[in-house]
């Protein structure tokens, strides 16, 4: 029976051993399964035809240019409604958490509007403003049918934004607010001192979600007229019967949401670092 | 005098496969025993011993009637029972399935052996699928609707600055863009439905259709609209059936069309089901 490492030297040798055929072993398994999919891909019969129609070199470059003109409409239309969403969502939040009797009434038109805002298809959404709105032929009511379609995604997105919000604040323990009024806050200042600070940055992660989520569904603004990358895509693909411009347009997509995932995850991880740090101070 | 009574016999049957099938057995079935490799027994097919044709649902007017393809009224459904008449399959033989626009040109198998979809050619769609000789050559026509500013255009210039609407996958928005050059810019609809929706509900001035579907739309779906004119997309705007590339049918159904075309019955099809576009003014 070989004996156990006793000296630390020893023991860290055996770890460094043990560290390089770990790395030894996940290069070769990625290795192995890469070569495998590509295999699968290359060798297959019909490559050959989804190279031309979904990663032409040429219709991937002559679409890139109207792609990202398109994408600035998508860009604009996704921070405003986040602005709005995130406004929305929080009021919405916070009225459902309020236990105040005045607001009864608020409370059950919030919960209302969230239930139904979740419940239906986003797209009846879309054509019940879109179209809808318009017909009222109202002097006040807007008819540009960005502006609806934006709308109808901000009520949407507010719906499920809320309820992030709500989980996130009905998280905090209750000692914290009844510690918060211990020291003399008000009501509004435990909520906006002691609450909604914890709650937020509980809830970073599921809001960056429904945000990258948002990212996409702007495009369905398109079936009310409006030209965005996706729409504009399709435009060249169907006139030329090419998928290319639509592995364009996710193209220009990956590179505005993976900095955007990369930098929030980087954002979290530090964050937890320093609370990390505070525990072990404490 | 065959064709003229040929028609006289479709018109007052008044069904056009009875007309069809006379023709059929009277004239063409030499022709098609003559042609050799398109005898029916020896084609090439999705499922053997029936013609699978292909189009969307919905289908509309005038190409289709009641969104039901297998009952042989509109143009294209006409067009289609005689195209497969002339490769020798029945009524009974020919059998319909829903394709969307955007998959009947993807790589892969088809799913049917030819599409019948208002398909216009374009020398880059000719690149991933094969293309019949035309069967249709269609105007492209402005919509608009009841009391329209835009109603009565001189010319195409006078559209420049409308908001105008299509349907997506068209070759009418490349119409606009490339003819008219509105100063707006086009607003694109998923389906025929919305385009004639959003003319309706004021969120366009004018929508650009193919001629065809503009008079069906100002008979039915947009009451006292009209056609404000009609206009040629650059190039024409040709429409084929749409096969798979390098499908052995394709020369088939040319010799089909071909025969259909030299026959007059074609022309019978097409003025049975669609609209003269004589009374629309042409514009520049």
């Amino acid at each position: 029976m070989k004996s156990q490492p006793t000296t630390r030297d020893e023991r860290e040798a055996a770890r460094r051993r043990a560290r390089r055929r770990g790395l030894a072993i996940s290069a070769t398994s990625t290795v192995a399964l890469l070569a495998a999919l590509a295999f699968a891909v290359l060798l297959s019969p019909g490559w050959h035809l989804v190279r031309t129609t979904f990663f032409s070199w040429h219709w991937f470059n002559s679409s890139l240019r109207p792609l990202i003109d398109a994408f600035w409409l998508d860009v604009r239309m996704f921070v405003i409604i986040e602005v709005i969403v995130l406004v929305l969502g929080m009021a919405i939040a916070l009225l459902r958490t309020m236990r105040s009797p005045v607001l009864f009434p608020l409370r059950g038109l919030a919960a209302i509007f969230v239930d139904v805002m979740r419940g239906v298809p986003l797209l009846l959404l879309l054509y019940l403003i879109g179209f809808g709105v318009p017909a009222l032929r109202s002097s006040f009511l807007p008819t540009d049918e960005t502006i609806l379609g934006g709308a109808a995604l901000a009520f949407c997105y507010s719906a499920y934004v809320s309820e992030v919000f709500r989980a996130g604040i009905l998280s905090i323990h209750p000692s914290q607010p009844a510690a918060g009024l211990a020291l003399g806050l008000t009501r509004t200042q435990v909520l906006t001192h002691v609450v909604v600070p914890q709650a937020v940055r509980r809830v970073v992660p599921p809001l960056l979600n429904d945000f990258i989520s948002l990212t996409k569904d702007v495009a369905l603004v398109s079936v009310l007229g409006p030209q965005e990358i996706l729409r504009a895509a399709q435009v060249i693909q169907d006139y030329n019967f090419n998928f290319t411009p639509l592995v364009a347009a996710g193209a220009v997509y990956l590179c505005v949401t993976i900095p955007l995932i990369r930098f929030v995850d980087s954002r979290q991880a530090r964050a937890r670092r320093q609370q990390e740090g505070v525990l072990v101070v404490l | 005098m065959l064709p003229t009574r040929r028609l006289a016999s479709l018109l007052s049957s008044g069904t056009l496969l009875a007309g069809l099938a006379f023709a059929g057995s009277t004239v063409l079935a030499p022709a098609s025993q003559a042609s050799g490799t398109c005898v029916k027994g020896s084609l090439s097919l999705h499922s053997a011993g029936q013609l699978n044709v292909a189009t969307d649902s919905p289908a509309y007017p005038p190409y289709f009637e009641n969104n039901k393809p297998s009952n042989g009224k509109g143009f294209e459904s006409a067009v289609a029972y005689a195209v497969a008449a002339k490769l020798g399959f029945g009524r009974s033989q020919v059998k319909w399935t829903v394709e969307p626009f955007d998959d009947s040109y993807a790589p892969g198998p088809k799913a049917f052996d030819f599409d019948i979809n208002e398909i216009s050619i374009t020398a880059s769609r000719a690149k991933a699928v094969d293309f019949s000789s035309p069967y249709y050559t269609n105007p492209q026509a402005i919509v608009v609707a009841a009391g329209s500013k835009y109603a009565h255009l001189a010319s195409l210039a006078s559209l420049r600055g409308a908001k105008i609407g299509v349907q997506v996958g068209t070759t009418s928005l490349q119409a606009v863009n490339r003819v008219i050059h509105p100063t707006q810019q086009v607003q694109i609809f998923n389906t025929s439905n919305d385009v004639v929706m959003a003319l309706r509900e004021h969120l366009v001035d004018a929508i650009v259709v193919d001629l065809a579907t503009g008079f069906d739309l100002v008979q039915t779906e947009i009451p006292h609209g009209s056609i404000a004119g009609q206009f040629s997309a650059p190039g024409g705007d040709n429409w084929g059936l749409l096969l798979a590339k390098g499908s052995k049918l394709t020369p088939c159904v040319n010799k089909a069309l071909a025969q259909l075309r030299s026959s007059g019955t074609l022309k019978a099809i097409t003025a049975r089901w669609t609209q003269s576009g004589a009374s629309v003014p042409v514009l520049h």
